[in-house]
């Protein structure tokens, strides 16, 4: 599949201009990149767990989607999604229904690792006909960066904070995609915001026009919760990716292929020194949280490479 | 032309179900509602059906996939007792306020702890609030014959709010009567297809659902809200005079029994009130006045009407079958006393919280419900407003 990226920014945009995500959010633009891997010809329903993505796109009376939304809870993206697609099918044997629908579900890491976990197994389980994309900026973003299971080890959140006899987090980050790939679906995957967005659309697309369940699992940073100057996003997201700590790789039934591998693999503290969230690990004595994240980042690498052999 | 059979509640609920045929049923077991999906289960096994039917992996989501299925613009139905009802309690706030018309079977029973499983209304109860509309049933007729109002009533262009069909765990939905069904095509015909102006699944016209509403348009939606169950009333009363046109069997708000001349009152729900209506039976016989009002409706609830039907009462006795630890009083007692709050001549009333957790309510205690009202109306002593009856303890007992 060629992709041109001019010819996909003059794609009529889906989700519209106008909402109000931060300046250097990562939301809006997985949004944006998403529903551009839906064909033009395509329907979806955007299913969307409660986040700072729902209050800032659909707030009465106007909406930043341009295809069908439903909002319901935090919990529960995974299983509002299945009711709609149980309905499509239902109404499709009825012959109630005109045109061809995506059905896309949508959260943040909270919505998805944590409280909203369940839900999504369960989805992923039934083998529903849906795409769940995670939004994943390491925190609970909407309520001023709590922790989460996916905030990385000594990030300082707001219920981890760095002080006198704190390093930030102690745990390290669950590990949500590969809990997806156990559950057996057909399309898993991990990507971030990268240059032309070649990476992201061809597994977004993919995984929106897969059979049945797929997960798509994108890093995308808080400017709030990461503290990092809005214009800084795009390096965020490469030094994720340049130092391992986000590795970009699909599973198609079953079978790892990594997508992207770093002609020169970069130290974590490149991808820590942007972001104030770590500031207290630059500290003199703080020095053993940067070789300790490195150690993590390394072992994590290296047994995705073993599975994508 | 209808059908004798002889059928649990459950059973009978679930054949109201194989009957309307819905687009999509999203299930997660609980006793004692359980039945009711698994015989539906077996009429998708056997092609009786053609509904989406769903396991899902909670009630929580059982009511999430309903309300995106119902968005979508599907028919959708659930069932669930108890703590299954608590757990999905959270969803059925969210689909009353998307003014989705879900159709929610319950088996009322009892919630932890200690844990039980059989009945009172202390799960209903608890989602009063919801925003769904509340119908009870005494007995398995009853039930299939909510069920089959249900949707029409929910689907009603000016109400369009879901509908939870109430019956007493185990002691509906699980004994046996003998019951009248109606045809497939009545039905059918009776129930009518779903229509729904504008859903999800819409290819011409898409919809956003679920917004983020602030001050300056929560109230708003509110309000509107609370204007679309005033409207269920008449509702409600519509779709039940067309019931009765077509099957024969009449319902309203409530059931009077024996209420022409009654002075002393008992206000129950559901499967009690056929041991009231026997000890009413068995007063009449002695010369007293007794009647008894079987709430059939509680949410929207029927406050003015009932205000009317208590005018030449002396003494009520409103019967709690849950415990709303208010520390004043149940729930029904709470609004039928609110609602009596005005009348010209207000009798006197108690409120009796029993039959907590499938303890049995008994001729013996109906007649002594009678009893202490006898005596309010001859002393003009109310004596305590808030009471429990049917203690392991009797000394325990006001008498």
């Amino acid at each position: 599949m060629s992709y041109n990226l001019k010819e996909q920014m003059s794609k009529p945009e889906r989700f519209a201009p106008g909402h109000r995500l931060c300046a250097g959010c990562g939301a809006g633009i997985v949004c944006r990149a998403m529903m551009r891997a839906v064909d033009p010809e395509d329907k979806a329903v955007i299913c969307n767990a409660t986040s700072c993505l729902e209050v800032s796109s659909f707030q009465y009376p106007y909406t930043a989607w341009e295809d069908s939304y439903i909002h319901t809870a935090f919990e529960n993206a995974a299983a509002t999604a299945s009711g709609v697609e149980s309905a499509m099918k239902a109404m499709k044997r009825r012959g109630k229904l005109k045109g061809n629908f995506k059905v896309i579900a949508i959260g943040g890491d909270g919505g998805t690792y944590d409280i909203g976990f369940q839900s999504l197994s369960g989805a992923l389980e039934r083998g529903h006909d849906f795409t769940y994309f995670c939004y994943d900026n390491e925190a609970y973003m909407n309520t001023g960066t709590q922790r989460s299971s996916a905030t990385p080890m000594f990030a300082s959140a707001t219920t981890t904070p760095a002080g006198i006899e704190s390093v930030g987090k102690k745990q390290t980050q669950k590990d949500i995609t590969t809990i997806a790939v156990a559950h057996g679906v057909p399309y898993v995957a991990q990507t971030t915001l990268l240059g032309t967005f070649k990476d992201f659309h061809q597994k977004a697309r993919k995984a929106i026009y897969t059979e049945g369940p797929a997960f798509v699992n994108v890093l995308s940073p808080c400017p709030r919760g990461w503290q990092y100057p809005a214009e800084l996003l795009p390096e965020i997201c490469k030094m994720a990716v340049e130092t391992c700590f986000w590795p970009m790789y699909e599973v198609e039934n079953g079978e790892y292929l990594l997508t992207y591998m770093p002609k020169k693999k970069r130290p974590i503290e490149d991808f820590m020194r942007l972001q104030g969230r770590f500031a207290h690990c630059f500290k003199p004595g703080n020095e053993w949280t940067i070789e300790a994240a490195q150690k993590f980042v390394d072992d994590r690498w290296e047994a995705l490479l073993k599975k994508c052999r | 032309m209808s059908i004798r059979d002889r059928l649990s509640g459950n059973e009978a609920i679930a054949t109201a179900m194989r009957q309307i045929n819905p687009d999509v049923f999203a299930m997660f077991p609980i006793t004692p509602s359980t039945e009711i999906p698994q015989y539906f289960a077996q009429y998708v096994a056997d092609g009786r059906v053609d509904t989406e039917f769903v396991c899902v992996e909670s009630e929580h989501s059982s009511m999430s996939a309903c309300v995106g299925a119902e968005a979508a613009g599907a028919r959708a139905i659930t069932a669930t007792s108890s703590a299954g009802l608590a757990f999905m309690s959270e969803m059925l706030f969210v689909a009353a306020s998307a003014r989705l018309p879900i159709v929610l079977a319950v088996a009322c029973r009892a919630l932890t702890g200690p844990i039980n499983i059989n009945h009172d209304y202390s799960d209903s109860m608890a989602v009063r609030d919801s925003g769904f509309i509340q119908i009870y049933a005494e007995n398995n007729q009853e039930a299939y014959d909510n069920y089959l109002q249900a949707h029409r009533i929910g689907e009603t262009a000016d109400v369009r709010l879901p509908v939870m069909i109430c019956e007493d765990g185990f002691i509906t939905s699980h004994a046996l009567e003998n019951i009248e069904l109606e045809t497939d095509q009545d039905v059918k015909d009776f129930v009518g297809e779903y229509t729904p102006e504008n859903y999800l699944l819409k290819a011409e016209n898409p919809l956003a659902v679920g917004p983020y509403g602030v001050s300056g348009y929560y109230m708003e939606a509110r309000v509107a809200q609370a204007e679309a169950m005033k409207n269920a009333k008449r509702a409600i009363l519509d779709v039940a005079a067309d019931f009765e046109k077509k099957f024969g069997r009449k319902y309203g708000f409530f059931e009077e029994y024996k209420m022409e001349d009654a002075e002393l009152v008992m206000i129950l729900m559901g499967s009690s009130a056929g041991t009231g209506k026997a000890a009413v039976d068995e007063l009449r016989e002695q010369g007293i006045k007794a009647g008894l009002i079987k709430v059939r409706v509680f949410r929207p609830f029927p406050g003015e009407e009932l205000a009317e039907a208590l005018k030449n009462a002396k003494a009520v006795a409103v019967m709690d079958k849950s415990e709303g630890f208010s520390a004043c009083g149940g729930p029904l007692f709470a609004d039928t006393a609110g609602a009596c709050i005005n009348m010209e001549n207000r009798p006197k009333m108690i409120d009796i919280v029993y039959g907590l957790g499938g303890r049995d309510f008994t001729m013996d205690q109906a007649k002594r419900v009678y009893a202490r009202l006898a005596k309010i109306v001859e002393t003009g002593e109310v004596g305590p407003v808030y009471t429990h009856m049917g203690q392991r303890d009797k000394r325990k007992e006001v008498q």
